[in-house]
């Protein structure tokens, strides 16, 4: 990312109204921004340059709430494609510097995503454009005012007939409303609804089954049973972090054996969920649904005819885990996943009514969406009216159509046939280039807006800054539709509630509404639906499968559907089964990699109606046969232009939005090195990751610590007496039955610690520097293999090999028992890093960190030394958490309580896999998971002691779908 | 076949120095090379091409200091590439020197007085480019003063306990040595040099570092007393510093590298490596400046054996290393063997076995020690060889360890090559400096070799 030296004066902008106050007494502007300018440097870049002079000035009035260093947290919501999720955000004298969950907030109880720790970064991007364009021609906000007011007085004499406006799904309440008011004003204007990953299958599955439109809530909670129909929940499903939560609550080792939840994964691609199932089975998409009916019929759904599997594995499937759902009724879950066709939604419908769930481990209310609608139609209007030049004014609502609309639909050409277009965007991206007007629109952290979680309930969405880039809300642009120029969105959005809420206090509702973060009472109710007869209304089964090559279009589980395509941490973070970074990748499985004669990192092109992407072939084990999966969202024109990756668009046409057949494959013979984070990963014999099944544990509840896990005793002698650790003595615990593998923790590691951004060259050098990785083991045949995921960071081993060998003490161990590192002292011999077993330190080869970014300098977190080139790093144990919590305590004269210190890792994981605390305070979290039996020390057989211990994986088999070995047949062995 | 030796009779051992000299012809084909003789053509050729190769290393240097080590191929988990490699490769190839300058003259082995001046020379260069490398490798390469135990007002002491830390006080001792007993052997040749000098330049450059020399009987007796005891110093060195520079490896707890053997086993390779280089040198110094009477074929021959011995010694540490691995039954250790012979580095460490254990057999041939194209075309090999051996056992440690996940490879990139060849350009710069303006082989001893082969013919 270049240096955005021209947008220096930007940022001060976001102080202007502080800055205006008396509270400053009287210092100018000038005077004003160099001593922010000062405060920053000093704080960063101390001890690197030669430090500016340094003035302190007290406040004269000093803001409520506001002591320097002390963080503020706002509650606020990120509108994540899908649904919102609820935030606190930490701010530190102004500057928002860490995202956490809200844990009032239905869907992230506290906890959060990838997504939304990394949405940090995209308020400071410095790739943000600032200005308003007119023809890719620097223009302002007045003249563009003038442009639109002048084209809508127009429109207002035709009743709005050629004004269009076009939107993503729109989960703002506010929002929603001012376009319904737009449309009155304008009576004949239309309004079109595009996002690439929509729930369009959803909606057309629901209206099969029940002749309405209605949303589903799944219960994982309750659920004993559950069949995924392709469906990624655990990751890229609607409101990932409550269900991930809900479902690792009953994994093995966290309820009575009876109790266990088992997941059959039926998939094409290897998904997370994938990963997490008790039992996996790949499919070609094109079987996915003769599957489902043949599910359905064994469940017992009346009429449905399903014709015969020819395959009998998947006959096998088909019968053990009908019976295995029959016999929980009531407590099972069908679930579709969202690119699945209709028919397969609807089945799924159908199956969990049949099982009982509706009403428990299922529940349907109304839409949770602003006018759902048919996306595809909607936006095939839009360019059939565009193309027959009937839209004189079109108003883009975010979004970046040009670039994810069906290829075939010809969208970019009927867009230039607008007479004018307006964008409002983020990024200047390809709408922005293609359309007449681009404004820059404002991030979520910066604006005042409202949005709905996937229960329906409503967040007030407050600025935690000024906009960095001086962007514009959609509220703001809708409000100028409705004539209201220059209406801040505060105003609109609390007239809309307002209104809404009827309250008799209205600004005591407004002030509880953004306190809690949630607006209370919005939860949606549930609805009781009863579904049609099913068997009439389902189109004929398809005919038995077509021969040839399949591709499945997927949304990039990092970079979506390209909207997070400029975040680097996002672009960095490792994909959850692949590990690939930095670029997506053409998929496929071993033996269709063998049969084409591709393989990992050669060019291939590939041709789909007609169409050709250049991209590269990615084995990925467990894939199902003769498919192709491809991923959305890269090749953005604004970021992706080099690399060895392929725009899926580009082959994605309006017929075939999941799926398609026809595929075709040259090997160009050439090859990009694909940046992967993890280019070994078979369990073999050394067994980092210990697994048994739910049954092993019963009757042998001891496995963890025996053959073949185990060889020897851990070696427990020493000449010297054991350290008394009479203070804290921190401690961490990882439960492998909760992780998911959704990287939450590494996102929230990474913008807790300031940790830098490499590239995917660096990345390619096994140079990353993530502090917290979570690795990813494969077990068994590479047709379909298990996974296992492993969060490891620094273990903090209590005889760390690290420690003796640095020659300048940079690396020593304190007297709680964490592995501390000195950045100051570290001259770089990167011995401890070689005599690591667990290889978790981070080397700074080159200059990793930026320096020169401005927006990023405000971005860091004050607590946390960025580091410079040459230096060794690694986990802390949020060290700085510690401290604090040490100084609260000691104010208070106690010790520390358990729960008080929470780590970045642990705050955001969703599943509580990741468990902080003293283990000198025998009532900890912590220790009660260290005191189970599956608890292991990770190479605990080399004597290091690790403060970081695991605990093991159990699989919750069902003996009827076959034997599965978890441990190595012999010929495994060895490597 | 020479005639076999008959019962009885004493094998007349073929000449340190050929009969014809006489001490002052001695030191006027030592001392004429350096005062007299014009520069010549291939002399300046080299030269010249040394100086580009040391331009060239100053700019990888420049380029390393200025961008960071993220240049070479490092990573994690291999950490540690080329600097350590050429590290101990440098120091190993120092370890000739002392050893034929301290324990050869200790052992009295007389004929080690034709080759000891060029040996501690090039044990000075070796140890020079050697101490470069781990101060280069640092991430911040500014601070090594770090490593050394001065006192500082933050009380701040190195941690002892680190390998690297003995590694300073190793290499600063023996560099300090070396080049002590290097300039105080060279002292009576210098007021040689002085004495014989054309020029007033030369009288004067050679008169400051003679130091007043006059050849007095007192000079003499503090200079043999003072020879000895620092002789009786670097003895010990030649044993502790690469034992010391081996538990670098030994004390990690790496597969491949956590092993006791390490001291002796890296102790022979240096020793080995470093006679590699005596005879590179060698070879080619007798032809161009016409010393085979100096350094005479029995010379060669003894080098060729210590090779041969050495070479034997660390084929045993080879095989002791498979053997403990196997030996030990525990996993990692075995998958590191294992992953050695058959992993993506398998033909560097069949490379290294093939030389050291194979080829290092031909030394047992005596026309091949006599051979002198043979003889350092072999010693080239098994310099190589020893290069690869340090790369292999470095590389093949690292990138597969504990955790699968860990795994990685690695591979020198352009400034890692740089670096590597611009160290043996320095070398080479500097040992083209040294055979030019200091006499190569020792004159006064030479002369004390010309009395003994006298006496002894007079005895006889």
């Amino acid at each position: 990312m270049p240096p955005m030296k021209d947008n220096r004066q930007e940022f001060w902008r976001a102080l202007e109204p502080v800055e205006e106050t008396a509270e400053f007494g009287g210092i100018d502007r000038r005077e004003f921004a160099r001593l922010i300018g000062a405060s920053l440097a000093a704080s960063g870049l101390a001890g690197c340059v030669r430090q500016p002079p340094e003035h302190i000035l007290p406040y004269v009035d000093q803001p409520e709430g506001m002591v320097q260093d002390k963080p503020l947290y706002f509650a606020t919501a990120v509108p994540l494609p899908g649904y919102a999720a609820g935030l606190l955000v930490k701010s530190v004298m102004g500057r928002p510097i860490k995202i956490e969950g809200n844990p009032r907030h239905p869907a992230t109880l506290g906890r959060s995503d990838a997504f939304s720790q990394a949405s940090l970064l995209g308020l400071y991007d410095p790739a943000r454009r600032g200005a308003v364009l007119y023809r890719n021609r620097i223009d302002s906000w007045p003249s563009f005012l003038a442009a639109f007011t002048n084209a809508l007085a127009t429109q207002a004499v035709k009743r709005g007939a050629g004004l269009h406006i076009l939107t993503e799904t729109v989960i703002s309440p506010a929002l929603g409303d001012q376009l319904r008011q737009v449309l009155e004003r304008f009576p004949e204007a239309r309004w079109h609804q595009w996002e690439p990953v929509n729930r369009d299958n959803i909606r057309a599955g629901s209206l099969l089954a029940f002749g309405s439109y209605v949303h589903t809530i799944y219960d994982f909670s309750k659920a004993a049973r559950i069949l995924s129909l392709g469906s990624d929940f655990l990751l890229c499903g609607a409101y990932p972090s409550r269900y991930a939560r809900d479902f690792a609550s009953r994994r093995g080792g966290r309820v009575p054996p009876d109790q266990v939840n088992r997941l059959y994964a039926v998939e094409t691609e290897y998904s997370s969920t994938g990963a997490c199932a008790d039992h996996r089975l790949p499919l070609r998409d094109r079987e996915m649904e003769n599957f489902a009916r043949a599910v359905a019929q064994r469940v017992g759904v009346p009429g449905i005819a399903a014709p015969e599997l020819s395959d009998p594995k998947q006959r096998k499937w088909a019968e053990v885990v009908a019976k295995d759902l029959l016999q929980h009724r009531g407590a099972s879950i069908v679930i579709p996943g969202r690119e699945q066709a209709p028919a397969v939604h609807a089945l799924a419908h159908a199956m969990n009514h049949q099982l009982g769930a509706a009403g428990t481990t299922v529940i349907h209310t109304d839409p949770v969406e602003i006018t759902p609608v048919d996306q595809l139609a909607s936006l095939r209007e839009l360019t059939d009216s565009l193309r027959a030049g009937r839209v004189d004014l079109l108003v883009i609502l975010g979004g970046n159509p040009v670039y994810t609309a069906p290829a075939d639909l010809g969208f970019a050409d009927a867009l230039a046939r607008a007479q004018i277009s307006v964008h409002l965007g983020q990024y200047a991206d390809e709408t922005a280039t293609a359309c007449t007007w681009h404004v820059p629109q404002t991030h979520y952290l910066e604006e005042w807006s409202d949005a709905l979680a996937f229960d329906g309930t409503a967040s007030i969405i407050q600025p935690l800054i000024d906009p960095l880039y001086g962007g514009k809300t959609a509220h703001e642009v809708a409000a100028a539709m409705l004539g209201m120029l220059d209406r801040p969105s505060r105003e609109i959005v609390r007239d809309y509630w307002r209104r809404r809420s009827a309250a008799a206090d209205f600004e005591r509702f407004w002030r509880e509404a953004l306190y809690l973060g949630v607006v209370s009472g919005t939860a949606l109710p549930p609805r009781t639906v009863a579904p049609v007869n099913l068997a009439e209304r389902l189109p004929p089964p398809r005919p038995p499968a077509e021969e040839g090559y399949e591709v499945i279009f997927r949304p990039d589980p990092t970079v979506w559907d390209g909207r997070f395509a400029s975040n680097g941490y996002l672009q960095e973070l490792p994909k959850p089964v692949s590990k690939l970074t930095w670029d997506n990748a053409v998929l496929v499985s071993p033996a269709t990699a063998s049969r084409l004669g591709v393989y990992s990192y050669g060019t291939v092109d590939v041709e789909l109606g007609g169409r050709t992407v250049r991209g590269t072939i990615w084995v990925q084990p467990g894939h199902a046969d003769d498919s192709i999966t491809l991923t959305l969202g890269y090749k953005q024109a604004a970021n992706g232009s080099e690399g060895g990756s392929y725009n899926a668009y580009q082959l994605r046409t309006s017929k075939d939005l999941w799926s398609a057949s026809g595929l075709r494959i040259t090997k160009t013979g050439g090859d990009f090195m694909l940046a992967c984070t993890q280019t070994h990963g078979a369990l073999t014999e050394r067994y980092p990751v210990r697994v048994g099944t739910v049954e092993d544990f019963r009757t042998n509840p001891d496995f963890a610590h025996q053959e073949p896990f185990e060889h020897a005793p851990p070696p427990g002698h020493t000449l010297y007496p054991p350290w008394k650790y009479e203070g804290y003595k921190w401690g961490m615990a990882v439960d492998l039955n909760a992780c998911v593998g959704c990287n939450a923790c590494v996102m929230a590691c990474n913008t807790e610690n300031n940790i830098a951004i490499v590239g995917r060259e660096q990345v390619y050098k096994y140079r990353e520097m993530h502090w917290l990785r979570v690795d990813r083991y494969y077990h068994g045949d590479a047709g379909n293999p298990r996974a296992f995921f492993q969060p490891l960071m620094c273990v903090h081993c209590e005889l760390a090999p690290c420690e003796p060998v640095c020659p300048v003490a940079a690396t020593l161990h304190t007297e709680e028992g964490l592995n501390a590192m000195v950045y100051n002292r570290c001259v770089g011999t990167r011995y401890c890093s070689n005599n690591c077993p667990y290889k978790v330190r981070r080397f700074n080869f080159l200059l990793y960190t930026d320096w020169h970014a401005d927006s990023l300098a405000l971005m860091r977190n004050p607590e946390v030394t960025p580091r410079s080139r040459g230096v060794m790093e690694k986990c802390t144990f949020c060290i700085q958490r510690i401290e604090r919590a040490r100084i609260e305590a000691k104010l208070e004269n106690r010790r520390v309580r358990d729960g008080e210190v929470v780590t970045a890792c642990q705050q955001a994981c969703p599943t509580d896999a990741i468990v902080f605390g003293d283990l000198n305070d025998p009532s900890a979290r912590v220790n009660r998971l260290k005191s189970s039996r599956l608890n292991y020390s990770l190479l605990g057989e080399l004597n290091t002691r690790p403060r970081l211990t695991h605990l093991a994986k159990l699989v919750n088999f069902n003996r009827e779908l076959g034997e599965e070995p978890i441990r190595l047949k012999p010929e495994e062995r060895g490597a | 076949m020479p005639e076999r030796p008959t019962t009885g009779q004493l094998v007349p051992r073929p000449p340190v120095i050929a009969p014809d000299y006489t001490p002052g012809s001695v030191t006027d084909a030592i001392s004429e090379i350096v005062l007299k003789k014009p520069h010549t053509v291939p002399w300046l050729a080299a030269f010249a091409v040394t100086s580009l190769v040391v331009l060239g290393f100053l700019a990888g240097i420049g380029v390393l200091l200025f961008v960071g080590v993220g240049i070479w191929g490092i990573n994690i988990p291999v950490a540690w590439g080329f600097a350590i490699t050429n590290f101990v490769w440098w120091i190993g190839i120092g370890h000739a020197g002392t050893l034929i300058s301290a324990i050869l003259l200790l052992l009295h082995q007389e004929w080690r007085n034709s080759i000891n001046r060029f040996a501690e020379a090039m044990t000075v260069f070796a140890v020079t480019c050697a101490a470069l490398f781990p101060l280069l490798h640092l991430g911040r390469a500014w601070l090594f003063y770090w490593l050394i135990p001065y006192p500082n007002l933050m009380s701040l002491w190195p941690q002892f306990r680190s390998p690297l830390v003995l590694d300073v006080f190793a290499i600063s001792t023996y560099f300090t040595i070396s080049l002590l007993f290097w300039y105080l052997g060279l002292i009576p040749d210098f007021a040689t040099l002085r004495d014989q000098a054309t020029s007033r330049f030369q009288r004067i450059f050679y008169g400051i570092f003679a130091m007043g020399w006059r050849g007095a009987g007192r000079h003499w007796h503090h200079y043999q007393m003072g020879y000895l005891l620092l002789a009786g110093l670097a003895t010990p060195l030649v044993v502790s510093v690469h034992s010391v520079v081996s538990i670098d490896f030994a004390y990690a707890l790496l597969p491949g590298w956590h092993s006791s053997i390490f001291p002796p086993y890296f102790v022979a390779g240096a020793i080995y490596s470093g006679f590699a280089m005596v005879i590179t040198l060698t070879i080619p110094l007798r032809k161009f400046y016409g010393l085979d009477g100096l350094v005479t074929d029995r010379h060669i021959d003894n080098m060729a054996k210590l090779l041969l011995a050495t070479g034997l010694v660390v084929d045993y540490g080879y095989l002791m290393e498979m053997f403990t691995a196997w030996y030990s039954a525990e996993r990692y250790e075995m998958f590191t063997l294992y992953n050695r012979m058959t992993g993506p580095y398998a033909a560097v460490f069949w490379l290294v076995l093939a030389i050291n254990i194979g080829v290092l057999q031909l030394l047992w041939i005596r026309r091949v020690r006599r051979h002198l194209l043979s003889l350092f075309v072999l010693s080239l090999v098994i310099q190589s060889a020893m290069w690869l051996e340090r790369y292999m056992i470095i590389i093949t440690a690292l990138h597969r360890d504990f955790l699968p996940r860990s795994w990685g490879m690695f591979a020198g990139t352009f400034w890692d090559w740089l670096l590597v060849i611009g160290s043996i350009g320095l070398f080479f710069w500097l040992f083209l400096l040294f055979v030019r303006y200091i006499p190569m082989i020792s004159i006064f001893e030479g002369r004390e070799m010309v009395h003994k082969a006298a006496r002894e013919a007079g005895v006889r």
